[in-house]
């Protein structure tokens, strides 16, 4: 075991960790407004716009979320007509490219979580909000809503921390996230056990906030 | 399509081969993984304490660390910890290990935390008067577990494990990086001496929706056989 590595490495570790939760929380910022959208559309009755949100669900969840980030990073920037319009000026920095792929990739998952959330939901609370006279529209943002994020609360805290894991992959876009100089400490120094136990420590510690933060959550918004 | 064709012209042959290099990885990696299961759920589920810790400390870990930085451990401590076991038997030659060795390895490990976890919670859903009913009718612990508990514990633990599975197949993807010939790699490749990422990458993400999509089919037929008589 080599101590003063695993000392040295651990400010370097910590600084790589700020590019991890930056890439977190702007994919999940950006991947809930996505999955609101459509679960909302996996609701709607026509067929059409069901199977289209039914359709982005299915492709982004059954294919490796390396796949993603290797179509919008590398595939994308062979279209001609994309690099002479202003997506280019996005679209060529490897940092919102995986904060594209990662948003796409929990967008499909939380739309899954939302939409079996808000099928759970009794019909009778919607019928004795319409008996009150409350409007469809005030029944969905300040009923349905509200129920559906603390139904989905559980298994959204799962994919926080999927997609926590997920951000790793930004390192094979040449982005230096924890994962990314986790591995450069390792291919210089030839210590990887060190180096992942560091690495490893810090992912853990994030897992833990991530689950108590949830757990909390579920306790302060629980209906008993 | 003509960069699919068979033979020398085309990627067509060596993405199948890399298709069928991927179902490979992914079927070791899940054996492996029930391998693990097999020694951790019973961890799990010990009366002592200490047995307890050891269980979910593998469990929590492994969940909790991103699959890539698990697998950077195998792929650049792997034959570093063999050559040192070696080296206590004086043998000190440099050792490779295989990449698909290392691959199906690491991605087992992380295979097996899931199944663990699907394991336990089958174990515990099953009713305890089955335990006690079968110890009254005199079966043997043998019998017990094969006859009795294990085929109510597959019909629940099914669909989770096809769920395992799915985050197996999908995390095998990542082994390309320790340049083990699999979909993504062999599409990695055909992009560079092609220059047509778009195509190749899109193709591989077609490739795994079709794996995904079979390997579901398949899976649901075997929920049904084991659902029989429910």
């Amino acid at each position: 075991m080599d101590f003063d590595l695993m000392i040295t490495s651990f400010p370097k570790l910590l600084g790589a960790t700020v590019v991890t939760l930056k890439l977190l929380s702007a994919s999940l910022f950006f991947g809930l407004f996505l999955g609101l959208f459509f679960a909302i559309l996996r609701l709607n009755k026509n067929i059409f716009i069901n199977k289209f949100a039914y359709g982005y669900s299915y492709i982004f969840r059954g294919t490796p979320l390396l796949v993603q980030i290797f179509i919008i990073y590398f595939g994308l920037g062979q279209i001609e007509y994309l690099r002479t319009t202003f997506l280019w000026v996005i679209l060529k920095e490897p940092y919102w490219c995986a904060i594209i792929a990662f948003t796409l990739n929990t967008g499909a998952y939380t739309s899954e979580i939302l939409r079996s959330a808000f099928q759970t939901i009794k019909p009778g609370i919607i019928e004795a909000g319409k008996s009150l006279g409350i409007s469809n529209k005030i029944i969905f943002y300040k009923i349905q809503i509200p129920i559906a994020i603390r139904q989905s609360l559980p298994a959204y805290g799962n994919e926080i921390i999927l997609m926590m894991k997920g951000t790793s992959l930004a390192s094979t876009v040449t982005l230096m996230d924890l994962t990314g100089v986790a591995k450069y400490i390792i291919s210089t120094t030839f210590k990887p056990i060190e180096v992942f136990i560091v690495a490893g420590g810090i992912y853990l510690f994030m897992t833990f906030i991530i689950h108590n933060l949830i757990k909390f959550l579920e306790k302060k918004y629980s209906f008993q | 399509m003509e960069l699919l064709a068979f033979g020398k012209t085309g990627w067509g042959d060596e993405l199948f081969y890399a298709t069928l290099m991927t179902i490979a990885v992914s079927i070791t990696a899940m054996l492996v993984g029930f391998f693990f299961a097999l020694i951790f759920t019973p961890l799990k589920l010990s009366k002592y304490k200490s047995l307890n810790l050891l269980g979910n400390f593998y469990t929590t870990v492994i969940r909790g660390v991103p699959e890539l930085l698990v697998i950077y451990l195998f792929f650049f401590g792997g034959s570093g910890a063999i050559m040192y076991v070696a080296s206590i038997f004086g043998y000190y030659e440099y050792i490779e290990i295989n990449a698909f060795i290392t691959g199906s390895m690491a991605i087992g490990i992380i295979s097996g935390a899931y199944s663990t976890e699907v394991f336990r919670g089958a174990i515990q859903s099953i009713d305890k008067g089955q335990f006690e009913a079968a110890k009254v009718l005199g079966i043997n612990k043998f019998g017990q577990f094969y006859k009795i508990i294990l085929p109510q514990m597959l019909r629940l633990a099914i669909p989770n494990l096809s769920n395992v599975w799915q985050i197996t197949l999908k995390d095998t993807s990542l082994i390309s990086v320790t340049g083990l010939v699999e979909i993504m790699r062999q599409s990695y490749i055909a992009a560079g001496s092609t220059r047509d990422p778009l195509f190749f990458y899109s193709f591989a993400a077609v490739l795994y929706l079709l794996l995904t999509y079979v390997s579901m089919k398949l899976i649901n037929k075997l929920e049904v056989k084991y659902s029989k008589g429910y």
